[in-house]
């Protein structure tokens, strides 16, 4: 049906596909470290040569009532609910940021436990609803 | 229905064609807008900035089909040369750049508010760079090789590498850990987004669907008869 002209071509464009598609694998697969935006705190923990000088983001959840502030500085726990570690932080937090929600903090860790954040970022989830459903879930959820 | 888009059958398109759908895209969009500005609540944490979305998710929506559809014309083209091929696809291709900026520029419009800062580069914002970057090419190819048979080489070869980004836009948030928050809508589970939401959403993305398709018309129209006319002159 097809003509022998058609076939090579079929032939020949889809071993370059393949290949090409494996190229693109190798190269993400490579460069994985600067592909993540941020390391959670197990990954942290886990990761034997984290670097102490190097600027990176730390991301997770604010635990519950973990937020403590005072004058100049706020302190809270990002937990990923199996590791936690203790962010310090100077200045302005974004509106989003609350106990409970997704946070990115920037800056560099003191040791495995302790993070000196420069810049905090809320993160938002995948959920979006009205604040009634909103209050409605956490009453069933009490 | 296909053959509608054979060059001699979209030269008889009447404007009157093109006067319903535009007909249509009001009142859809119309629709779409009073919903999603007035009617639909404000989100449970980000307030009334979730309002970007029903623009954002749509034209992100738009700017990756767009491109698929490049692609897999670039592949029918390379392999069968079929003369329709190319231009389908460069007529389609600037409404999906189009939307690609749109999408950047609405998401860093949410970002602000939402994560405080306008842009990070990771891998979702970054490969929706890469796909407006493509979609450049792409353009620029037909733009300045002058010679239709090389643009029409070159620019499937660049829509055939550009699509291999599609999927790793699509699946950028679940692979790698991103700012950008994972899909909400996805085929294998319920939508995550509440229904009061996700009705003026689907509105949103009829009306910029239907958008698009007006303006596709146009262009490939346009593109039909110029290259006819190219024709014309290179037999004299």
């Amino acid at each position: 049906m097809l003509g022998k002209k058609v076939k090579s071509r079929i032939f020949f464009l889809s071993l370059s596909l393949i290949l090409f598609a494996i190229i693109i694998f190798a190269i993400l697969r490579s460069l994985e470290e600067n592909v993540v935006y941020f390391l959670s705190p197990t990954e942290i923990y886990n990761n034997e040569k984290i670097s102490f000088e190097k600027t990176i983001r730390v991301g997770g959840l604010v635990k519950m009532n973990s937020i403590s502030k005072n004058e100049t500085s706020i302190n809270f726990i990002i937990t990923d609910l199996k590791k936690e570690i203790i962010v310090s932080y100077n200045g302005l937090v974004p509106n989003l940021f609350s106990e409970g929600k997704g946070v990115i903090a920037e800056g560099k860790l003191k040791d495995k436990k302790y993070f000196i954040a420069s810049k905090i970022l809320a993160k938002h989830d995948e959920n979006y609803m009205p604040p009634e459903v909103s209050k409605a879930l956490e009453m069933s959820n009490n | 229905m296909f053959k509608n888009f054979f060059p001699n059958k979209i030269l008889s398109l009447t404007n009157k064609t093109i006067n319903n759908l535009i007909v249509l895209l009001i009142a859809v969009v119309a629709v779409g807008l009073v919903y999603s500005l007035f009617v639909s609540p404000p989100d449970y944490i980000q307030g009334d900035s979730v309002r970007i979305m029903y623009v954002h998710v749509p034209s992100s929506f738009i700017a990756l089909g767009c491109f698929g559809f490049i692609g897999v014309a670039s592949i029918c083209n390379l392999i069968f040369k079929i003369k329709l091929m190319p231009l389908l696809a460069k007529s389609i291709a600037p409404i999906g750049c189009t939307f690609s900026i749109i999408s950047i520029v609405t998401g860093s419009l949410w970002g602000k508010p939402t994560w405080g800062i306008w842009w990070v580069w990771d891998a979702r914002l970054t490969s929706m760079i890469i796909l407006l970057l493509f979609y450049i090419f792409y353009i620029l190819s037909w733009k300045f090789i002058s010679n239709f048979e090389k643009a029409n080489k070159i620019s499937s070869v660049i829509g055939i590498i550009g699509s291999f980004n599609l999927p790793v836009i699509k699946y950028s948030v679940d692979w790698w850990n991103t700012l950008h928050q994972p899909s909400s809508i996805t085929l294998t589970s319920a939508p995550t987004i509440h229904h009061t939401m996700l009705i003026p959403l689907i509105i949103m993305f009829f009306g910029l669907v239907i958008f698009s398709l007006i303006i596709f018309l146009m262009k490939y129209k346009t593109e039909v008869m110029r290259f006819k006319i190219e024709k014309k002159k290179n037999f004299k």
